[in-house]
């Protein structure tokens, strides 16, 4: 495939690309460690957020709250801005609203998957703690986060590469990212069929990599683990 | 907040919803057609045919949607012979680029879900019509699709959710769906909270009527199941 100069380009939106998926991941992964605990929390009100929050999220396009906290935010944060009496206009970059906007839709997403591995985690093993007097925020720590961890691996893992996938959609914003990187080099070469080929090829290569990450977390969290194989 | 804006756009707004909705179930329909065969061919003992649709299965879930729309309506046309062909008038407009992209993106993530639906069809029930003297063929069409199908159907409806807020990327290659008539008011407007909050409210709503229409499906096909 000749690229005709344009690989070094391509290999910055690649760049780019990595970091803004990990970065969205890893405030996935606390907005839904929240959500989770917000869902099964015995404040009411708190459970009917939760619930409002992931039920919204499964309706919305991904594209259109990237746009909406883009262009959306930018201007709530300038009239809040101003109401303070600061005048100079804040400008949200592509990369910050991107990593609000996919945070904030794979954050419902890792809610329920939270969700679902705290309830795994036998009351026990909380009782266990209170009883040695451990605070709340110990036990969380301590005991009941290093379990869950390793029961939502798999699912955090397939959620991971669904969101490494739809990084793409920032480059719609400007985000300079393999996207829009592409673009450019179609742009100027006129072949578009080759370098979009090359943008998929990179895809892959991502998600194999995240894949074979993943699965090396997996041996890694469940070692020692007895499985029914042995 | 400016709800006027809200209300006068809401006519625009619908009529992108049905673009949507046309758009979901035209590629829903076509990536189920080719999903079946690639489904089938993945159970078969044959390794050969089990690796035949493993490519296409893999492209399509491990890039992009947007890659694969881009790579339809802007890639194809690098290519005289596609421009040349009698298919030509219909590649070079979005609405049929959006749905060949979006029918073969569906159809490798239905052939997925159809396989898992086909292998946990329980074997009793194949070995009982083969005892029965059943072909191969029969054995498909009267047992193993339908009951696969049934199997299938939660799993396939969060896959046509899925679909539905992958449509909102065709207003990136010029289409007018929810997503594309909201931008272009915003454009005149410039009231994107407003217009995005709307377009919003409208694919919730869809997905709501999605849901609930797999539900009634659902429900009918099993209706040997409930008690009473």
């Amino acid at each position: 495939m000749d690229l005709q100069g344009f690989g070094a380009q391509l290999a910055s939106g690649t760049w780019i690309t990595v970091q803004l998926a990990l970065a969205s991941m890893a405030c996935a992964v606390v907005l839904g460690l929240l959500g989770a605990s917000a869902k099964t929390s015995g404040l009411t009100p708190l459970r009917w957020l939760g619930t409002a929050y992931t039920g919204m999220v499964r309706g919305l396009p991904e594209l259109l709250v990237i746009l909406l906290v883009y262009f959306g935010a930018a201007m709530v944060i300038n009239q809040v801005a101003s109401a303070f009496g600061y005048t100079q206009y804040i400008e949200l970059s592509p990369f910050v609203a991107g990593v609000i906007a996919l945070a904030f839709n794979y954050g419902a997403y890792m809610t329920e998957v939270f969700r679902g591995a705290l309830a795994t985690i036998p009351r026990g093993h909380t009782e266990a703690g209170m009883a040695l007097g451990m605070g709340r925020l110990r036990i969380f720590r301590r005991i009941v986060l290093p379990q869950v961890w390793r029961v939502a691996l798999p699912a955090s893992g397939n959620i991971f590469l669904a969101l490494l996938k739809d990084t793409a959609l920032v480059s719609v914003i400007g985000l300079e990212d393999l996207m829009r990187e592409t673009a450019i080099a179609v742009g100027y070469s006129k072949q578009p069929f080759t370098f979009y080929l090359a943008a998929a090829f990179i895809y892959l290569g991502l998600t194999a990599v995240a894949t074979l990450g993943i699965h090396w977390l997996e041996r890694r969290t469940t070692h020692g683990m007895r499985t029914l194989s042995g | 907040m400016n709800w006027q804006v809200m209300i006068d756009s809401f006519p625009a707004l619908a009529e992108g919803a049905l673009i949507t909705l046309e758009l979901v179930v035209i590629s829903g329909i076509l990536g189920v057609l080719l999903a079946v065969p690639m489904a089938m061919a993945r159970v078969s003992p044959r390794p050969w045919l089990r690796a035949l649709p493993l490519a296409h299965i893999y492209f399509f879930r491990g890039t992009p949607l947007l890659v694969q729309i881009y790579l339809v309506y802007y890639g194809l046309g690098q290519f005289e012979a596609v421009r040349d062909s009698v298919l030509w008038p219909y590649l070079r407009e979005a609405y049929w680029c959006a749905i060949i992209a979006f029918t073969l993106n569906t159809s490798a993530y239905t052939a997925e879900i159809l396989r898992g639906a086909i292998q946990s069809v329980p074997r009793g029930e194949v070995e009982a019509a083969e005892t029965v003297g059943m072909s191969p063929a029969l054995i498909w069409r009267r047992i193993r699709l339908p009951r696969a199908f049934r199997i299938a159907l939660p799993a396939y409806s969060n896959e046509v959710i899925l679909m539905l807020k992958g449509s909102a990327l065709a207003s990136t290659i010029t289409l007018m769906d929810l997503t594309g008539v909201a931008r272009t008011i915003i454009a005149r407007t410039y009231t994107p909270v407003e217009l995005f909050l709307a377009a919003g409210l409208l694919y919730v709503v869809l997905a709501f009527l999605i849901l609930g229409g797999f539900r009634l499906v659902e429900r009918r096909l099993n209706r040997h199941l409930q008690p009473g």
